[in-house]
């Protein structure tokens, strides 16, 4: 199990620098960022002296050299924009956008998984129907606009829950919604079809046949089972709310880091992108380094190889 | 021809490929069937709700109401006084259009690198595997974000977003069936006999990979479609004025409140779309894969 | 036929331990559907050992695990009667049935790896069925467990307690499958096949061990098989079936010498023919046998097929007293059976 640990632990170090280094290409790339710092009138030379106070005129590797440096000790530049610091602007934001990815993530996993055992347990029924339903509405429509509707629903319509913004229980449940949404009509399907496939299988006749209960056979010998496709899926659910969670702030006008990304990047401050890129991909590196542990440690076939 | 026949049969398949066939026939229709122009502004028109009728004439002359000609905005009119209708129907064009091509190119170019990286082998695969992690641990609407914007937008720069995130899953088939034919030999068998690489694997490749390749692209276009809406929302995406669904959500969201037809009437669209394309694809899967996943 | 009565405690002294009237299994809708198993009956003695034989398809299996209602989804199964110890097996409350599933009635299954489960470890399988008919403590029921793994030949129990099922051979798998089946100190194992899935040379001792824990602990011991070679070793009775009916019924011994039914002619006169190591594969050419058909489902395939064979469905009848054959050709030397009541005689009743 360790040697195994580690070998992943390396690869998923060599990825974070490609992807460190990727972003920093495409961040030059987008353009001179003097030009937004500086006044319609100023000089070529004034920004010429703007340009080497910043660094901007060395060969792009030595920039991006210093630049994974100073990553290495909390130092991400500094926003073209607003003058701030961007390790800071991160620090603000990042525990908002962790709050609203955190709540969404484990009500998907948690709902996902109790509907697909409920589909799997009473199949071909209503409840099965249903959660198939639920499923198919989640990935079909845009995410965002599942919001959108939402928001009319229970905002205006009903005036339960606020518009938008952030602060409370009653703010959070929206956005978290919303982003869960796909995923757990993902999850459902998933673990239902896996669970169906566990209760087909011969290990449950045989522990059905030694005389165990339902309840037994079903949390002793199937769940396990079932639980495997869904931590593999779990991990890639992830990214891809990630991902939609930059969408649903800017929905939801949720003070995270992915409003703040997107945001930066139509203002062209591609420091504070490069940062907010590199924040979001080491958590998605550290989150499929766990599923990927948290697999080899309940299927124990996984780990002699891999 | 076969093919088709047996996708019809089962029902869930059969509802997809209704439900696509209307939507591409909306599209192929749709300057018959849009009642205005999806780009023409009326100021004088804005945000009026659904079923609203409007005086065509434009001249204010004090003609008698009885001569004055009216239209209907069957679905209102947006922030611009663009009929919401016109621009859904055109909006299914560059929807459907933009989709197809990024799956398109997604799939030449994926496969080219999966036989690539097959038939090479070495450093060739080994930087491919890794370039490839190295993508898949980007959330990739963020990178599609990122490269938009510095790109600029654009349909092409969309287009060729869009295709990037989806090439890996054909490089996977491809370089897996690439791999297959070089274990069994055939690529030695053909230089015995005189008859080039490029042949063998052209002919052993092809007619293998074809059918996942469609599966995959089914499914590869609908999240394509689902993509640029997003990215058009965001503002990222196509030019704002151009009638695609994304650009109605853009729009329609700054006016939820007041004029809450124009964000609901794409989505909805859309919601068929990808309902017709995934259904679609998932009658081909069960269709080549015969154990299926029920 | 009367409904059996819930009496265990007057029949403990019965030498019947099981006793199946009438059985049949369809898919489906009745009517509609198709039928699997018809009208099966047969008995099991008290420490016998009884072979059931049959082709793929014959519907031996079928009729074992209906005998525990763990048939699968979308088949049914009906019976006359299906008696184990006097108590009604079709018609126990869940909670009785699960009394007798592991704890009465055992079975081992074809393929060990896909008969246990691979996420839990050999120990947990086997220290569960413990746990659960005995209400042992987790040491109690440890100790024991080391025991029945050292009691089916498994060297190192306790390391191998801890171990998951992929880490053990194919023939320790079985063998930990068989302990497993034995943990609820069961009656009646019924073993499915079990050496189908080894290797030859393992087989041989996969069932000198379930014979030998047959006579240490007086075990009734059901051998599914479509090898019946391997009956002719270690059976006391042998019932062969053929499209999901019973066509022969007889003790070993004079089965093997002299087979009624064409059917049971044909699968001896293949054995002979074969090397006695080549038990593995029957060689009669395998058709498509219509179990819902009318009249002997035997027929296309028989020498002896008469018009009446193609149109009526035979009965068992009794010959030589505890022989039972279905076969219109042997109408000439049968003795109808006594009556339509079972009177618990040890000799086979005709139907």
């Amino acid at each position: 199990m360790f040697s195994f640990a580690i070998g992943k632990l390396l690869r998923a170090a060599t990825v974070l620098l490609g992807v460190s280094f990727l972003t920093f290409i495409i961040g030059h790339a987008s353009g001179d960022p003097v030009l937004l710092m500086v006044r319609g009138d100023a000089t070529a030379q004034q920004k010429a002296d703007l340009r080497h106070s910043l660094g901007l005129d060395r060969p792009v590797l030595a920039q991006y050299v210093s630049y994974v440096g100073n990553a290495l000790r909390g130092d991400l530049g500094i926003s073209y924009r607003q003058r701030i610091a961007v390790g800071q602007l991160i620090r603000l934001r990042l525990p908002n956008s962790l709050e609203l990815a955190g709540a969404a993530f484990t009500t998907a996993i948690i709902l996902g998984f109790a509907l697909g055992i409920l589909a799997a347990l009473n199949r071909d029924r209503v409840v099965d129907h249903a959660v198939a339903g639920l499923s198919i509405l989640g990935q079909v429509v845009p995410g965002f606009w599942l919001g959108l509707m939402l928001v009319l629903l229970f905002a205006v319509h009903w005036r339960i829950l606020p518009v938008s913004g952030s602060g409370d229980l009653a703010h959070l449940i929206l956005p978290a919604v919303t982003l869960a949404l796909p995923t757990l009509g993902r999850m459902a399907r998933l673990v239902r079809a896996g669970m169906l496939d566990v209760l087909n299988s011969d290990y449950i006749r045989t522990a059905r046949a030694k005389g165990l209960t339902e309840r037994q056979v079903l949390l002793g010998h199937a769940v396990k089972n079932a639980l495997l496709p869904l931590v593999t899926q779990a991990g890639l659910e992830f990214g891809d709310m990630v991902g939609s969670a930059f969408i649903i702030e800017t929905v939801f006008a949720w003070p995270g880091l992915g409003r703040m990304a997107v945001n930066a990047v139509l203002q062209r401050d591609f420091l504070v992108v490069q940062g907010c890129v590199l924040v979001t991909a080491a958590g998605f590196v550290a989150i499929n380094l766990t599923v990927d542990l948290l697999y080899a440690w309940i299927d124990p076939r996984v780990r002699g190889r891999g | 021809m076969k093919a088709l026949i047996l996708l019809y049969r089962s029902p869930q398949t059969r509802v997809g490929l209704i439900l696509l066939t209307f939507v591409i026939l909306v599209a192929l229709a749709a300057p018959l069937l849009a009642p205005f122009s999806p780009v023409d502004v009326d100021p004088t028109a804005r945000l009026l709700p659904p079923l609203s009728r409007v005086l065509v004439s434009s001249t204010h002359s004090g003609a008698s109401a009885a001569h004055a000609e009216t239209a209907l905005h069957l679905l209102g009119t947006d922030s611009v006084g663009r009929d919401v209708l016109s621009r859904l129907i055109y909006g299914s064009r560059l929807s459907l259009t933009v989709g197809f091509l990024a799956v398109l190119i997604s799939a030449v170019f994926g496969s080219l690198v999966g036989c690539l990286s097959g038939y090479w082998g070495g450093w060739v695969e080994a930087l491919s595997a890794w370039l490839i992690d190295v993508q898949l641990s980007f959330p990739f609407l963020l990178l599609a974000i990122f490269l938009l914007g510095a790109l600029g937008g654009g349909t092409l720069a969309v287009v060729l977003v869009l295709a990037l995130g989806t090439w890996v899953n054909y490089a996977r088939i491809v370089r897996a069936q690439v791999l297959s034919i070089k274990n069994q030999g055939y690529i030695e068998a053909a230089h015995a006999t005189g008859a080039g690489t490029l042949r063998v694997l052209f002919i052993h490749i092809l007619p293998n990979t074809l059918s996942p390749i469609c599966v995959v692209g089914s499914f590869s276009m609908a999240l394509a479609i689902l993509t640029e809406a997003g990215l058009s929302f965001l503002g990222v995406g196509l030019d704002p004025s151009t009638p695609s669904w994304g650009t109605m959500l853009n729009d329609g969201r700054d006016y939820l409140l007041t004029a809450w037809w124009i964000a609901t009437v794409p989505g909805i669209a859309i919601g068929v779309t990808v309902l017709g394309v995934t259904l679609f694809g998932e009658g081909l899967r069960e269709l080549l894969d015969p154990r299926g996943v029920r | 036929m009367s409904p059996s009565i819930l009496d265990v405690e007057g029949r403990a002294a019965s030498p019947t331990i099981l006793d199946v009237e009438g059985l049949s299994i369809a898919f489906g809708r009745p009517g509609h559907g198709k039928q699997v198993v018809t009208d099966v009956s047969f008995k099991v003695e008290r420490g016998e050992a009884l072979g059931i034989v049959g082709e793929s398809g014959s519907g031996k299996t079928l009729t074992m695990l209906s005998l525990l209602r763990l048939l699968p989804r979308g088949a049914e199964a009906r019976a006359v009667r299906a008696s184990f110890d006097g108590r009604d097996l079709f018609n126990l409350s869940p909670a009785a049935l699960l009394e007798i599933r592991g704890r009465e009635m055992a079975v081992v299954f074809q393929d060990p790896l896909t008969a246990l489960n691979p996420v839990l470890t050999v120990g947990r399988q086997i220290t569960e069925v413990i746990r659960r008919h005995f209400r042992s403590s987790a040491a109690d029921a440890q100790r024991r467990a080391v025991e029945l793994l050292a009691s089916v030949g498994i060297p190192d129990p306790n390391l191998r307690l801890r171990q998951y099922p992929h880490e053990f051979s194919g023939g320790m798998r079985q063998r930990v499958t068989i302990a497993m089946a034995l943990a609820g100190e069961p009656r009646l194992l019924i073993a499915d096949e079990p050496t189908t899935a080894l290797d030859v040379t393992v087989q041989a001792e996969i069932v000198s061990l379930i014979q030998r824990l047959q006579r240490e602990k007086g075990l009734t011991v059901i051998w599914v098989t479509h090898d019946l070679a391997l009956l002719a070793r270690i059976a006391d009775r042998v019932l062969v079936m053929y499209a999901g009916r019973v066509v022969e019924d007889a003790p070993a011994a004079k089965l093997f010498a002299n087979p009624r039914h064409p059917y049971a002619r044909t699968l001896l006169g293949s054995i002979r023919q074969d090397a006695p190591r080549r038990n593995r594969t029957t060689p009669i050419p395998l058709t498509a046998a219509d179990t819902g058909a009318v009249g002997c489902p035997f027929a296309p395939r028989c020498a002896e097929a008469s018009e009446q064979c193609r149109s009526v469905a035979p009965v068992l009848k009794v010959y030589g007293g505890d022989t039972r054959a279905a076969c219109w050709a042997l109408d000439d030397g049968s003795a109808r059976g006594a009556g339509s009541l079972d009177d618990g005689s040890a000799q086979g009743t005709g139907s």
